[in-house]
This record gives structure tokens, C-alpha cells and sequence, in this order.
């Protein structure tokens, strides 16, 4: 109980650091505390593969891509280190609009029943042992067994991001490409005759 | 004494409202993404905390799912802010507005 405190404690501290700093670095290390406090949330929740998966998809490989975006972005142009940090006068409306939102969803939830009556616990053990409910055995059996499916889109979401990235984010000048492309033309041609020769 | 589901989702609650604020509010493309990340992780809690009450894998995958969805997510948002920024030379969300109508 008193761990779970703690833990959001520091979760919605680190969210807040995340979303009211100047300085996206400043942000990218609050929300580095907010993943690994909330992959420590999940240890206690009994799921431990998402707990490791938070660490290194979340942590490792996507906040990674921020940080390098951040350093291509800010090398040389001042505004971007720092950003626009006037503060929009949607603001306050947008403070006053979500506190009313939260309001409601808050009352749905301590109002309506979000557990089953008659706990089954049967099949709850300890983080970290083999074959009980959250462990990697377990959640790899479901994946590829009874979930095929939701994997098999996994993997074309992210052929599609691929594809997408190399296209919004590559040589955007055709121009240059053609020259390039022509001069490589070039060299193949020249170097053609010494190919046959070798043959 | 263990913890409720309610208090998982209460937590849940503030943590996607916070992201929802940083939406709206923040002007800087790259904390905007970072505050959509805030709101996807606020979710997975949810679902989490939900699959352990009901002792079901299904949140598992969901979350699973959903975490390859924000990746995808991050790496075109990033993107285009890569695009934006090479030809508008601008950072400010309120500027790149070309598409308002």
C-alpha cells in the first residue's frame, strides 16, 4: 500500500515535470522517470514481461528517437533548445475544461462497480516465478496461440511506420537525387569496359 | 493489504488528464508528442491494472498492441516535425499552421 503511494506519487510528480518544462531535454528525462516508475507499477500489477517491455521499448528505443530528433533539430537554431514558452491564452479554459472532464470521469469510476465480486485469485503467484498469470510464459503462450492476430497487425503497424518514416523524413529534394543518381550512372559506365575485360 | 483497482484507475485518470493539459496547452511539437506518449502509458496502466483485477491476459496483449501503436506513432510524429522544421524553419505550433484553412 504504502509502495503504491509512493509510486504515484512519483508518477503524476514526474508527469507534471514532463509536461511543464521549458526545455524538451527537461521533458525527455521527466518522462524517463515516468516510464520507469510506471514499468514498477506494472512488477506490483503481476505483469512482468510489460514491465521489461516498458523499460526497453519505452525507455531504450523511444525516448531515444526524442533525444536524437532534439539534438538534429536544436544544432544551430536558437528557438528549438528553448521552444515557445509564451503561455497560450487557451490555458486557462483548457485547465478549467479538463478539471470538469476529470471530474466526471472520476465520478464514473468510484460509482460503478470495476472489479468482479468473487476474486480468483487461484492463479496469482509471486512476480518473477514461472507459469502464473503475468509472467513471460504466459503471456507468450496467449500471444501466439489465442492472440495470433493482434501480433501478426503488430507487425504490419510497424512496417507501415517504417514505410511512412523513410518517406516524410528522407531526401525530400528530387533534384539532388537525380544528379546523384546520374552521376553514379556515370561511373557505371565508366566503369563498365573493365568488367568486360575481366570477363 | 492489498491495493484496489479503483486506485489504479483513479491514478490512471489524473495521469491521462495531465497529458491531455500538456496537449492542449504546450506549444512546442516535441513536448506535445511527449505528452501523447503520457496519455498512451495512462491507458496501459488502465489496462493493466484492469487484467490483473480480472485475472485475464487479454489487457496483456491489448497493452502489448498498444505500445507498438505509440512507437509507430512516435517515429511518424517525429518525422514530420523533421519535415515541418526543414521547410518552415519554424517550431512553434501556432506558426505552422498552413493547413488551417
Amino acid at each position: 500500500m504504502t509502495a503504491f503511494y509512493v509510486l504515484a506519487i512519483l508518477l503524476i510528480a514526474s508527469a507534471v515535470f514532463t509536461v511543464t518544462q521549458k526545455s524538451p531535454v527537461y521533458s525527455v528525462v521527466g518522462l524517463l522517470t515516468n516510464f520507469l516508475v510506471l514499468a514498477a507499477l506494472y512488477f506490483t500489477l503481476n505483469a512482468e514481461f510489460l514491465g521489461i517491455i516498458q523499460i526497453v521499448v519505452y525507455s531504450g528505443a523511444i525516448l531515444m528517437l526524442f533525444v536524437f530528433v532534439i539534438a538534429l533539430l536544436s544544432s544551430g537554431i536558437g528557438p528549438f533548445s528553448e521552444g515557445p514558452n509564451r503561455l497560450p491564452r487557451v490555458a486557462i479554459p483548457a485547465v478549467l475544461a479538463t478539471l470538469v472532464a476529470f471530474g466526471f470521469l472520476a465520478f464514473g469510476v468510484l460509482h460503478t462497480p470495476l472489479a468482479p465480486t468473487t476474486p480468483h485469485a487461484a492463479s496469482l503467484g509471486p512476480v518473477g516465478t514461472a507459469n502464473v498469470f503475468g509472467s513471460v510464459a504466459d503471456f507468450g503462450v496467449a500471444l501466439f496461440t489465442v492472440q495470433l492476430l493482434p501480433f501478426e497487425v503488430t507487425a504490419f503497424i510497424l512496417m507501415v511506420a517504417v514505410i511512412g518514416v523513410v518517406l516524410l523524413a528522407g531526401d525530400a529534394s528530387p533534384q539532388k537525387t537525380r544528379g546523384s543518381h546520374e552521376k553514379s550512372a556515370l561511373k557505371s559506365a565508366g566503369r563498365e569496359p573493365i568488367v568486360k575485360a575481366g570477363r | 493489504m492489498t491495493v484496489e483497482l479503483t486506485n489504479y484507475v483513479m491514478l490512471s485518470a489524473v495521469m491521462f488528464f495531465i497529458g491531455v493539459v500538456g496537449v492542449i496547452v504546450r506549444r512546442n511539437p516535441l513536448i506535445v508528442l511527449m505528452a501523447i506518449e503520457l496519455m498512451f502509458n495512462a491507458a496501459n496502466l488502465a489496462l493493466v491494472a484492469f487484467s490483473r483485477a480480472w485475472v485475464n491476459n487479454a489487457g496483456h496483449i491489448f497493452v502489448f498492441l498498444v505500445v507498438t501503436v505509440a512507437a509507430a506513432e512516435a517515429a511518424i510524429g517525429l518525422a514530420i516535425v523533421v519535415a515541418v522544421f526543414r521547410r518552415a524553419k519554424n517550431v512553434d505550433l501556432d506558426e505552422v499552421a498552413g493547413m488551417h484553412g
